[in-house]
Formats: structure tokens, sequence, C-alpha cells
């Protein structure tokens, strides 16, 4: 059972100390730091989604703008990038059957958003259009720019609702807190089908509504054990595979018949 | 207990599946057929993707028509001649097919079709033994002795050139149309993930008029070789046979096939065709709903090249 699994991150307390010092002379720019205790996760064969946390902390923070709890914090782990095609079924004599498709490049497989508060307490659509952060402003880029732009969006909303439902999509409101004036934890799902691949752990600061910075770390999702063996050996080894397949098919038909045999 | 299948990347529960298996098992015991053409729709309608289930669904049907087929064995119903030929056929039927699967899936149209074909095929086998089994059955009940099968007896596909000899069929017949089935049965076998065995089983009765006790051993035998054939290319050229998953439908699918031979002994003929008629199409007429009906998602997302 994989049950929850909690990546805790270093805490990077010794900076802390430094910020405090360094706040007696000018006011420097506050910074965002993340860290993952590892750079891997393995899925077994019972993996049934997760709860990821992560740690940060934020340097020179504003003892003031903090107790008034005006930082705000997003945290993304996002999923490796790859096309997908959207398709629209339609009524043909009575039968659904796809008709129209779209094509998007570089999509996200995943995407799990941790906030401090909801997104649009946060700051205004327009910072996150320019962000691309969110869910919802996810810049996807059509393969067809050609498109009238009224079928891209179409399609673009149907890519994120689909992807919202099957939970790879998901918004955690609430999922960052913060422990400590400059110490925050955040939690992403990790859900049941979460692909496997490089995942980008992104963190933005918020001061007022303002974007100040943004930090990352990378994370590596892998099937581990047995599954994976067969995954490997299936791409890799398709024929042997094959004739491994046929072969066990005959044997379980010959030992059933020998355990099981009626006549 | 749930269980992660490999290529499939999803969790599923374990005892479904085993319990999936014996019920199609016992089923394909009782008919003789592979049970393909119940366990790929069954695992579609269990969420897993299609071209998966296909595959799959092949590899399984290797396990109970072997099983199968070593019960006919020992008890000499099997014609290795007839088997062999209608092997040749479906050698190149099954190679026709996986392109043709491969050319749907990157259309995006492979669901349709694998559907379409479902409904199509097995509401016209269906009801054409539903009608004929009727037929018999009320022959029988009238009191009349059951009309013999004569093997005398011609139709246009007796009078094709190149015939040959099949001496456990007691036939004597064109290789043509016995080459054509196969061909058919294999293009179906890769693009259904069926054995054909219920395609395959009411040809060989009425078409080619091979008696009925040899029809089911040689129909496995071949199904075997085809599935085999089916199941290699799939693995190699999609990567879809996903073995956990096969296994779970092997095991439970052997031990329910050698009850049900079992129970299919001490069933009439004509009961037997009656009862396989109205499985086949409850099946069709299942999968015709979910043609018709609204879907409840319009819209669906697929990697680029894949289902």
């Amino acid at each position: 059972m994989a049950g929850l699994r909690t990546l805790a991150a270093a805490a990077l307390l010794s900076l802390l100390a430094a910020a405090s010092a360094a706040k007696a002379q000018t006011p420097l720019t506050e910074n965002i730091q993340i860290g993952l205790s590892t750079d891997n996760v393995s899925i077994t064969a019972g993996f049934s989604g997760a709860d990821l946390t992560i740690f940060g902390s934020l340097e020179n923070a504003d003892p003031l703008v903090a107790r008034q709890g005006r930082y705000d914090v997003i945290v993304v782990l996002e999923g490796p990038a790859r096309p997908v095609v959207v398709r629209r079924k339609d009524r043909v004599l009575g039968v659904w059957v796809n008709l129209e498709s779209e094509t998007f490049e570089n999509v996200p497989v995943s995407y799990s958003v941790a906030t401090t508060r909801p997104l649009q307490d946060v700051t205004d659509p327009n910072s996150y259009k320019q962000l691309s952060l969110g869910a919802s402003n996810l810049y996807l880029q059509p393969a067809d720019a050609e498109d009238s732009p009224a079928t891209i969006e179409e399609f673009t909303a149907a890519l994120r609702e689909r992807k919202a439902a099957t939970g790879l999509y998901s918004e955690n409101v609430g999922g960052v807190q913060f422990l400590s004036q400059n110490l925050f934890r955040a939690t992403v799902r990790l859900a049941p089908n979460v692909p496997v691949g490089t995942h980008k752990a992104r963190a933005f600061l918020f001061k007022s509504g303002l974007f100040i910075k943004e930090s990352s770390a990378q994370l590596e999702i892998r099937k581990s054990g047995f599954e994976q063996s067969i995954f490997r050996v299936a791409h890799d080894y398709s024929f042997l595979y094959g004739v491994f397949a046929v072969s066990l098919a005959m044997l379980t038909g010959w030992l059933g018949r020998l355990v099981f045999r009626k006549d | 207990m749930g269980i992660y299948l490999p290529i499939a990347e999803i969790s599923v529960n374990v005892f479904v599946l085993l319990a999936m298996g014996a019920a199609v098992g016992f089923l394909s015991g009782m008919f003789g057929v592979g049970g393909g053409f119940l366990i790929t729709p069954l695992l579609i309608f269990y969420n897993i993707p299609p071209a998966i289930a296909v595959a799959t669904g092949a590899n399984q049907v290797i396990a109970s028509s072997f099983s199968g087929a070593l019960s006919h064995m020992k008890r000499g119903t099997l014609d290795f001649k007839l088997g062999g030929v209608l092997l040749a056929g479906g050698i190149v039927g099954s190679t026709g097919g996986i392109y043709v699967f491969a050319f749907l899936r990157r259309l995006g149209q492979l669901d349709l079709f694998i559907s379409l074909l479902y409904v199509v095929l097995l509401g016209t086998v269906g009801g054409l033994m539903l009608v004929e089994s009727i037929n018999a059955l009320r022959v029988t009940r009238s009191g009349a002795a059951p009309v013999l099968k004569k093997s005398g007896q011609h139709n246009w596909i007796h009078r094709l050139p190149l015939k040959m000899r099949f001496r456990a069929s007691k036939l004597f017949v064109s290789v043509i149309p016995v080459l054509g089935l196969g061909a058919a049965i294999g293009f179906l076998s890769s693009i259904m993930g069926v054995g054909g065995g219920f395609i395959m089983v009411p040809a060989l009765i009425y078409l080619l008029k091979v008696p009925t006790n040899v029809v089911i051993g040689t129909s496995l035998f071949q199904i075997i070789f085809t599935s085999a054939y089916t199941t290699l290319v799939h693995a190699t050229t999609n990567q879809t046979v996903d073995v956990m998953l096969a296994f779970l439908l092997m095991a439970g699918g052997v031990a329910g096939a050698q009850y049900g031979a079992k129970a299919g002994q001490r069933l009439r003929g004509e009961q037997l065709r009656a009862l396989l008629a109205l499985l086949v199409l409850a099946v069709a007429i299942r999968l015709a709903i979910d043609l018709f009906v609204t879907p409840p998602n319009l819209y669906s997302l697929s990697g680029v090249g894949l289902s």
C-alpha cells in the first residue's frame, strides 16, 4: 500500500537568521525557496493517489506584511507536457461519432495547484494570464492556429474540463499554510493516474496581490517494482513480450485443464 | 483488492477481473466459443481503454481456447486438417486487420468502429441463430424426428473448384470458402479482440455443413493460433497487450471453461444454440444502446497517435 506519501523538504532554517540580520539595513526584496527531500517518487502496484507535501520558506519577509497575511503563495506541480487531441462527438444518423478535433501542443499531463487563498483573492486575472498560472489560465497552444478562435476556445475549455474530471488538474485552496512567518507547507494532490516522468514543482510568491518571485524544483515520478519491469519489457522487447504473453496463456490453459478438468 | 495494470496504467479490482474471467470462461466452455466477444466489451465497460481491451482480449482467448481444444482433442472431435486450412487464411486476415486497426486509431474512429462491428456482427449472427434454433426446437417439440443434416446436401459453395477432402469432418469441399472464412475471422480477431468462434461455429455448421460435434473443437483449434498471432502483432506494433490483465482473466477463465464444458454436455444442440444466440443478441443490444444514447461526455482526450 503506497498510501499517503509525505515528502518533507529541508526547511532552510539557517537562512532565516541571515534574513533578520539583513533587514536592519536596507529592505531587501523577498525571495521564495522550496525544497524536496527526495527527487523521485515511485508508484507501486497499489497506488491510489497521494498527497505530496512540499516545504518552503520566504526570505527577507517583512514581518508587518506577514502578520497582516498579505503574503500569498501558490504552489504548482506540473506533469510532463505532451501533445493532446481533443475530439468532439456529434450525432450522425443518430449515432454519436467523433467528428471535430483540435490538437494542442505541450499540454501538461497533470497540473495540481495549492494556494493560500482562493485564486481570485490572490491577484487579478491578468496577472494569472501573464504567468500562465492556474489550470484555467494555463496557456494551451493549438497545433493549428488558423482555426477559428471560438473553436479553439471551445476545445480548450473542454480539455480543461476533462482534465479536471479525471483528477489530473486539481486545485487545493488552503493547501498552502504558513507554519511561521517565513516557513510554509504546501500539499498538492497526486491523482491515482498521475503520469510518470519529470514533474516540475513551482512556487509563486505574491505580496498584496503583486507577483514577486518564483522558485522551482524537479521531481521524478516513476513506476517501481514488478509493474515497471513489465512496462519496460513491453516497450523495449515487444516481440519477446508478445511471445511471453502467448506462452503464458497456453500454460495457463493447460494448467487450468489439469487442475479443474471435469471429464 | 486493487492491482495496478502496467500497460493499461490504471488500478482495478482483482476479484472483479477474476469473476469476469470465470463467468466468461464458463460460457465459452459451454458454447465452444473463445469468449472474446464477451471479454472485450466487458473490459471496455470496466473503463479499460478499447485498444488495450482488444489486444488483451485476444491474449486471454488463447488460454480458454487452448484449454477447450485439449478436451476436444482427447474426445477426437477436432479436425486438424480443416483447422490448418482455416488458419492459413486466418494469418492473412489478421495481418490486414492490424493495419486497419492502427489506421483507425490514428483517425480517432477506432472505438466507434469496434462498437459498430460488434453490433452488426453480433446482431446478425445472434438473430440468425435464434431463428434457426427456435425452428429446430419447435420441430422437436411437435414430435417429428429432427431433420438430420445430410453431408450430401449441396449449395453453391460446394460447386467451387479446388476441392479438398477433410476426413474427420466427412467433408469434400473447395478450399476457397475455407480460406476465406479463415481470413475473415483473422481480420475480426485483430480488430475486435475476439477469437471469432461466434461466427466460425455457425459458418462451419450452416455454410460448410461440418458436423456439429467436430465444429467446436476445430473452431477452438484455429482460434488458438489466430489469436496467438494477433496477440504477437499487437504486442509488437501497438504495445497494447497487458499480461497482468490477461493473466487475471485467464486464471478465472480456464477454471470456468472446464465447468462450462461439462454443463454444455447436458444440453441438446438446439437448446445450446438458442442460449448462445440470446447471449450474443444481449451483448449486441447493450452496445447498440451506447451508440445512440447521448454520451455523458461529448469531448474526449487522447494522446497524438494513441487511443
